[in-house]
């Protein structure tokens, strides 16, 4: 059971996941980042069935740096979403689809920040909205309230969150949000 | 510019799984890239695409056995100051009946990697060896040892193809990597055997009380679990099979980084003591190793059931205790 949240505001977008790694009902590590750096402004946030998610965004990861390192520059978040999508797509009718939910986001020097949704149906879906005069901490406490509701409602107990933020400047490692974090 | 074809880059990929065709690269002077794969129909490469009909499900065709699986086991692995710990019971089952009660669990690889294994006992046999004859074959084309990390990486991606079958493999890799910037060559231990041929080189004796190592992600003490569903995770203390919910009880309430290497020692086989008594498919004896910079160092195998009964003397005291005083009490 996992958590993956993205917030777009004008100019950044916000992401966090929870940090357990479970394996049926045992927590086998408390500190796990279910965050993968595709390039300097994407972050790709996967879960799902275990060993299909590491797999899977390893190879998309790989694949992203590749291009950079042909091509000499790097993918948009959208090309990398759709490249993502492509693959999902493929391997969906064969004998070893992947069993993963993705959330990618990024910011595009052009397009600004841009948050996608990918399921393992291999759906993608750009958030079309964001939300006008978002300032970053309002988008952190609004984080905030979302995990106080999580934490209040939902049957598992997810003690911690890494929370990063993307913005022209790149990628932002922010304080991990605890249980309890007012 | 768009990005190559989906078909073409995989093809790219300098490994490939299963496919009998070898493929070599220039950059490594000609050596072979691929990894050994035992064949099974059923095992699906990570880019295979079959051109014939499987059957429409997506398991592995049913074979029938004659008895259960083994499955049910403690074993545990855990890094403090003093090193990594990998302690286990010794007992297979298969179904309700004691299969064997003398195990070994764990298994050493080489000089500084020993292997926990939980799962079905005749595959995780099968992959540890296959594991350490792919470490070997690194370490003679590399002329470097291959680090934890790196195998335990090489031995998921090893298991992946048979993702979806009945596979079950969860092993917890325990082992000391060595400083980066240092020749691959362990100093032998005199208390360890190897399993290959190290080339003992002289090496200046690593003073392992005076250097702090720091918990850097490639160096030092290294505890990686890797299952046969994918899962590959790096943490401080893991704790695998049946018995392991009880193993994790014991752990959680005892670990600290600042045990001595006896504290430590005594919480392992505490933890599997105390799991073999819970769990009806851990017991028999404990198997215990400590791994340092030095290497491997296996601890004479214990039986439990003298523990049991000393704890149950114990216990029978502790109630005796109890009694007096309420008697006392009674009377006072």
């Amino acid at each position: 059971m996992e958590y993956l949240i993205g917030i777009q505001g004008p100019d950044f977008v916000l992401v966090a996941a929870d940090n357990v790694a479970a394996s049926s009902i045992i927590q086998m590590k408390h500190d796990y980042d279910k965050m993968f750096k595709l390039s300097e402004k994407i972050l790709l946030l996967c879960v799902g069935e275990a060993g299909d998610t590491v797999q899977f965004a390893e190879y998309i990861q790989k694949n992203v740096q590749l291009y950079k390192m042909r091509n000499g520059y790097e993918l948009s978040p959208s090309a990398a979403a759709n490249f993502t999508r492509k693959n999902l797509a493929d391997y969906l009718r064969s004998r070893t689809p992947y069993h993963v939910n993705l959330l990618l986001a990024g910011y595009d020097d052009t397009d600004g920040p841009g948050l996608f949704y990918m399921d393992h149906l291999s759906s993608l879906a750009k958030a079309p909205f964001a939300a006008h005069d978002l300032t970053r901490d309002d988008a952190v406490d609004l984080l905030k309230k979302c995990i106080e509701e999580l934490n209040k409602r939902f049957i598992l107990n997810l003690p911690s969150f890494t929370v990063r933020l993307i913005d022209k400047e790149g990628i932002h490692d922010l304080e991990k949000l605890a249980h309890g974090a007012k | 510019m768009p990005l190559e074809d989906t078909a073409s880059t995989i093809n790219v990929i300098d490994y490939n799984f299963g496919l009998s065709r070898q493929k070599t690269s220039n950059r490594n002077s000609g050596v072979p890239l691929h990894f050994f794969l035992p064949t099974s129909p059923d095992s699906a490469p990570f880019h295979y695409r079959p051109s014939f009909h499987f059957p429409a499900s997506n398991h592995s065709l049913n074979v029938i056995r004659p008895f259960t699986l083994a499955h049910g086991t403690t074993t545990l692995g855990f890094i403090f100051q003093g090193g990594v710990i990998a302690a286990a019971d010794t007992r297979a089952s298969a179904g309700g009946l004691v299969a064997c009660p003398a195990v070994h669990k764990i298994t050493p690889i080489h000089s500084h990697l020993v292997v926990t294994s939980s799962g079905s006992g005749a595959d995780c046999m099968l992959w540890e060896r296959i594991l350490a004859r792919e470490i070997r074959l690194y370490q003679l084309r590399h002329r470097q040892r291959l680090s934890i990390r790196g195998a335990a990486k090489l031995l998921s991606f090893m298991l992946h193809p048979f993702k979806g079958t009945d596979v079950c493999v969860a092993l917890t890799l325990c082992g000391w990597d060595k400083e980066a910037g240092n020749t691959g060559c362990a100093k032998i231990s005199e208390d360890s055997t190897f399993k290959i041929n190290d080339s003992s080189s002289a090496h200046s004796s690593q003073d392992v009380n005076v250097r702090a190592y720091s918990a850097s992600p490639n160096s030092g003490p290294q505890l990686i679990y890797v299952c046969s569903d994918g899962t590959r995770l790096q943490g401080d203390v893991f704790s695998v099979g049946s018995g392991s919910p009880y193993a994790y009880g014991v752990l959680d309430r005892g670990l600290r980084w600042s045990l001595s290497r006896d504290e430590a020692i005594s919480l392992a086989r505490e933890a599997v003591f105390r799991a073999t008594h819970r769990d009806a498919y851990s017991g028999n004896n404990v198997d215990l190793f400590h791994i340092t910079a030095q290497g491997w160092k296996q601890r004479q195998r214990e039986d439990l059931k003298e523990e049991f009964y000393r704890d149950m003397e114990k216990r029978a005291k502790i109630v005796d205790k109890r009694k007096r005083v309420t008697e006392l009490d009674s009377y006072g």
